[in-house]
């Protein structure tokens, strides 16, 4: 039976946790962004104008691009920040699962229900 | 035997890019268990790295189609506004629904539901492809790493489910038709 063989070359130099964190921190930014926007867009609906970017779809093309911008500003700030940090990941990942949850919730019709008082 | 192009293009988004995509999740759950569970005594070749590596950029690019697709090429045509005085409501899936109270909470559960949350998989998925390819082998050496990564891909896999869930049911009561027609197969 063969052995593995070592993988990857870089394997022998160990990388921070700083660029892996930015981007579990900031996965957790864009979920709840796509949370937070399609909620605000129902609490308001002043609001679906101004996010139908592209008419056919209507808010949810500017709900997606918003949050998509939201989130890829927040990775490239916290990789900037972190690259050759290590970071204390357990508070990476509650911060990031906090948003997450957040995030699913607030795309949950009934949860944005009850938050209206509906 | 007949598709119209509307048909075709829900098909390859549902069908092709969606499916494909939640099929690809057991691997990929599989593989990120398996560097869980095994921890620092996970040892995999180069071979088996870059494969994984292809799998999840795949699965990314999946992810990525299946939402713009829906997004861009299919809501439109769901959610499209008849013109007044439209009776038959067949090319308005949207209007169809919400014409009947019966039919109604598919579009204003499944829909709202299904429109949103699909966006968070590949948000989610790109972040694990990410952390898979830049760390390699060295993800078995951190643990809350390993951990956020399965979470999200469960998360993902949650959220790829809910709208292919719906999506599917959603195109039984209310399907996206019309369009230029392809014809399959004549009369015999």
């Amino acid at each position: 039976m063969t052995q593995p063989t070592p993988a990857d070359p870089y394997d022998s130099t160990d990388l921070p946790t700083g660029p892996g964190a930015a981007a579990i921190l900031a996965a957790g930014v864009g979920a709840m962004a796509v949370g937070l926007l399609s909620f605000a867009v129902d609490v308001m609906p002043g609001l679906k104008t101004a996010f139908a970017v592209w008419k056919a779809s209507g808010p949810l093309s500017g709900v997606s691009s918003l949050a998509v911008i939201v989130w890829l500003a927040a990775w490239l700030v916290l990789h900037s920040i972190w690259r050759r940090r290590n970071v204390g990941m357990s508070r990476v990942n509650a911060a990031a699962f906090v948003m997450l949850a957040a995030g699913l919730l607030l795309t949950f019709p009934p949860f944005v229900d009850l938050l209206q008082g509906k | 035997m007949e598709l119209s192009l509307r048909d075709i293009v829900t098909m390859v988004h549902g069908m092709g890019f969606g499916v494909l995509f939640l099929l690809a999740f057991s691997g990929a759950i599989g593989v990120i268990y398996a560097t869980a569970a095994a921890g620092e005594r996970w040892a995999a070749t180069s071979g088996h790295i870059k494969m994984f590596r292809f799998y999840l950029i795949t699965m990314t690019g999946l992810a990525w189609l299946t939402v713009l697709s829906g997004t861009y090429l299919v809501y439109p045509w769901y959610r499209a506004k008849p013109p007044a005085g439209t009776t038959d409501l067949t090319g308005y899936p949207q209007r169809l629904l919400l014409s009947k109270p019966l039919t109604a909470g598919w579009h204003s559960f499944g829909m709202e539901w299904k429109e949103h949350v699909s966006w968070l998989t590949p948000i989610a998925m790109t972040m694990v492809a990410y952390v898979f390819i830049t760390y390699g082998p060295q993800i078995a050496r951190h643990k809350q790493m390993r951990n956020a990564v399965l979470g999200f891909t469960a998360a993902a896999f949650f959220a790829t489910a809910v709208a292919g869930g719906f999506g599917a049911i959603l195109d039984a009561r209310a399907p996206v038709q019309g369009g230029s027609v392809v014809v399959l197969a004549g009369p015999k």
